[in-house]
């Protein structure tokens, strides 16, 4: 039986975040399977609407991964970011999406075991949420039905 | 209509034990506008490539996903590819499912879901993708270093003697820095001032070099091959084209203050010359210590100076100059040994800092090569020197090691031998790491030779007694507690990035860490490079750095410096933001939000009306691409090239809708 898995989307900027997500890579510290990465080139070019369109497309939790503040490599993307997501969490609140699905952490190019944690740990909070219906709902129309693939032999 | 190939790397084992590289192939074969879609051992190889190369002309490719490893690992070289089969490298994407999928997940249906879904992604990205030019722009040949340091002195002497125009800037009086403070130098022993100084001497004298001392970097502008550099030019107040360097005005100036080249155990004058030798030899006036400058009278020098030199009028002055490259040599500092509370708040006259004891060794030291205990005069016959004094101290959040401290410490010891035979001398130390050529040997030499005593253990406490410092430690390897007491005390205190270095850094947007040193933009690969291209890093800027190692490293920022601008122009990547100038209101919310400058303030005539209206630019040659514009455009007129709305959208909307994997 398929169980319905948590589904996270996190926006990494490309130096610090996604570096360190290599990192956790050629560490081989595992972590959940649930996350999916979209590379930017810094926190300050995520779009808080990106936010909003990925709990729309079904993410039940969103990560936005920047440089450590005064470590960003475009100076003060970061802070921009910082300044945008609190504005946005009042609109989440406003929209009824519980604050917690939507987490930004700063994670450098050497932290890679804080990914994996980063990434369990909004796995967590995704699932004691529980899947995020409201949203999904609208998106029901728009999404393409689920696809079922069996893999091949070894 | 979109032709894209998709490219499933197994990376030999790496992917594929983990991934089903076969079913996200032929998942991969069925999403919407993907023409061909296979899996191969490993992609990056040459027969890989070939065969990439040879699916972009027969299938007629529009696009390319390779899902492999992180594309900060092979993107350019896939791009390259691409551009060598005649499509355009931004029309290639990796799927990252080997750093982010294969190396950390286990379960297999789980990860080659994930790997699917990225590949889903990406195809979606490259097919809203545009073509792209490398953009390309001219370049000064002429650099600049910060710091007149051995650092600054060796890179500047690289470039100017390669031919290329350089301009040296120290905030000091001369050029020189720490090593024409030491006496002599590890492993050899010999005279640092011999060694420097003759280098210093050819710098001021290259005709492709020009020093200014006195001067600080006030403001950076512009971007990797034209950087308008303001140079804050410190007011003299000595015309140095009239100076003769007589020295008359520094005999007879009243006021003296403690000398920073003496690390306070000497003062000098108000107008003065740091050392000797240095370069220029010409003195200053100290405006903080001038009798004029602070109470409104004196001007003794004025009236003695026979060559008119003097000049209470000067100012400071700015200058511009633009430099394609900038080498930042700003060296270190030692910490400050009030923090230690338990050797004395550096309170103690007897207990001094590694720098001080070289200047006491100096033969142009204040003692003249003497050693002297400072408070008697007397030589001082027991000597202990303490290791890791902040080094190694995570009490002090100085976690890291100091690396010249084990090395100056045996030296200091050896000299203090030579100078007084009947002496005794003992070294505290956690472990001694002399990694170096002729380094073990030289501290074996300490030991052997010159009856070094070495106790393995930390300082615990130090206080003045009978005239004497009562030093109590531990020595671990026997397991005892020790008490000397010692004529003398000195500390080798920890060592951190320059004063006023962040500053600067801010000025040059390059990082640096909680300890106060800059960033290099790889710990590895790219030692000397920062983020901010163009900009590099010599010496103890970047961490603690013994001699060998700062002349090397300043070297290879020189070869870098050389390298940016042995070409008439630079060519950048083409991710940068641009305006979409039909829709732009002029509000210039990307202006205030850029921290590079890079917008501009342009006209647009509007086609029905005739009117000009004001609109936003972006200069191509200062964008770094960050995309902070973007989000803060209202009307929607910025986007950021390779990284678009569209592109990201389509991203995002890929996931909608779930896989279901089946093991």
């Amino acid at each position: 039986m398929a169980v319905t898995r948590p589904r996270i989307v996190a926006f990494l900027c490309n130096w610090c975040s996604y570096a360190g997500a290599d990192l956790a890579g050629t560490t081989r510290i595992k972590y959940r399977a649930d996350v999916r990465v979209i590379r930017v080139p810094c926190s300050g070019r995520v779009d808080p609407a990106f936010i909003l369109k990925a709990f729309e497309t079904g993410a039940d939790a969103v990560l936005v991964g920047g440089c450590h503040p005064g470590d960003c490599h475009y100076v003060r993307g970061n802070l921009n970011a910082r300044r945008r997501f609190l504005v946005l969490r009042h609109l989440l609140r406003y929209m009824g999406i519980e604050e917690e699905r939507f987490q930004v952490a700063w994670c450098s190019a050497a932290e890679g075991a804080k990914w994996a944690r980063l990434v369990n740990e909004v796995c967590e909070i995704a699932e004691k949420l529980g899947p995020l219906k409201g949203f999904k709902s609208i998106a029901g129309e728009l999404a393409t039905p689920e696809k079922e693939i069996t893999l091949s032999g070894e | 209509m979109a032709r894209i190939g998709v490219f499933v790397c197994w990376c030999g084992s790496n992917i594929a034990s983990t991934v089903d590289v076969k079913a996200v192939a032929d998942a991969a074969a069925k999403f919407p506008g993907v023409a061909h879609a296979v899996e191969y051992k490993y992609m990056c190889s040459d027969p890989g490539q070939a065969m990439i190369r040879q699916a972009i002309a027969d299938k007629r490719l529009t696009g390319v996903v390779v899902a492999a490893c992180s594309p900060r690992m092979h993107e350019p070289t896939f791009r390259r590819l691409a551009l060598s089969a005649g499509l355009n490298p931004y029309f290639v994407e990796m799927a990252n499912i080997r750093e982010h999928c294969s190396w950390v997940h286990d379960d297999r249906p789980l990860a080659t879901t994930k790997a699917i879904e990225t590949v889903k992604m990406l195809v979606e990205k490259v097919r809203r993708a545009s073509p792209l030019e490398p953009i390309r722009v001219p370049v000064t040949r002429k650099a600049m270093v910060v710091g007149g340091g051995i650092a600054g002195i060796q890179a500047a002497l690289d470039i100017a003697n390669a031919g290329v125009d350089v301009i040296l800037v120290e905030r000091s009086p001369s050029i020189g820095g720490h090593m024409a403070q030491l006496d002599e130098t590890f492993p050899t022993l010999d005279c640092s001032q011999c060694i420097l100084t003759p280098k210093m001497v050819d710098l001021a004298q290259h005709p492709r070099a020009r020093i200014y001392t006195y001067a600080e970097v006030e403001e950076v502008k512009g971007f990797v091959g034209n950087f308008r550099v303001t140079v804050r030019q410190k007011a003299k107040t000595i015309d140095h084209a009239k100076c003769t360097a007589c020295g008359v005005c520094i005999e007879k100036c009243p006021a003296s203050v403690p000398s920073e080249f003496d690390c306070g155990l000497a003062t000098r004058k108000a107008v003065y010359v740091p050392f000797p030798q240095a370069v220029p030899a010409k003195p200053v006036i100290d405006r903080g210590a001038c009798l004029w400058f602070t109470k409104g009278r004196c001007k003794v020098c004025e009236k003695f100076c026979p060559a008119g030199a003097v000049s209470f009028a000067d100012k400071d002055s700015l200058v511009e100059e633009t430099v394609g490259a900038i080498v930042v040599a700003t060296g270190f500092d030692l910490i400050d040994r009030g923090l230690y509370g338990e050797y004395g708040y550096g309170k103690l006259a007897d207990c001094i800092d590694g720098l001080q004891f070289e200047r006491m060794l100096s033969a142009s030291g204040p003692t003249g090569g003497k050693l002297v205990k400072p408070t008697s005069g007397e030589t001082p016959k027991t000597v202990v020197f303490v290791q890791c004094v902040g080094s190694r101290d995570d009490s002090k959040g100085l976690p890291y090691c100091s690396r010249v401290c084990c090395m100056y410490a045996a030296k200091h010891a050896m000299l203090f031998k030579h100078k007084v035979k009947d002496g005794r001398a003992y070294i505290f130390y956690i472990d001694i790491r002399a990694a170096g050529k002729g380094y073990e040997e030289f501290v074996k030499r300490a030991v052997d030779e010159d009856r070094v005593v070495y106790l393995r253990g930390r300082v615990s406490r130090m206080f003045e007694k009978d005239g004497c410092v009562i030093v109590k430690g531990a020595d671990t390897l026997s397991g005892q507690q020790v008490e000397i007491k010692a004529d003398l005390v000195v500390l080798a205190t920890a060592i951190t990035g320059s004063e006023g270095v962040r500053d600067l850094a801010g000025k040059l947007r390059i990082g640096f860490d909680q300890y106060g040193f800059l960033s290099e933009a790889h710990p590895k690969l790219r030692p000397v490079e920062t983020n901010t291209p163009g900009v590099f890093l010599a010496g103890a800027c970047q961490a603690p750095k013994d001699i060998p190692d700062t002349v090397s490293q300043a070297g290879a920022a020189a070869s870098k410096v050389l390298g940016l601008l042995s070409s008439p122009e630079l060519v950048r990547e083409p991710l940068v933001a641009s305006v979409d100038e039909a829709i732009c209101i002029g509000c210039f919310a990307c202006e205030n939000t850029c921290p590079y400058g890079a917008v501009e303030h342009g006209l647009r005539k509007d086609a029905e009306t005739g009117l000009e209206v004001e609109v936003a630019k972006v200069n191509p040659g200062i964008c770094e691409g960050c995309g902070a514009c973007v989000p803060v455009c209202r009307p929607k007129a910025m986007d950021l090239k390779g990284y678009s709305e569209e592109q990201i959208y389509s991203e995002i909307n890929a996931l909608s809708g779930r896989l279901n994997v089946k093991g």
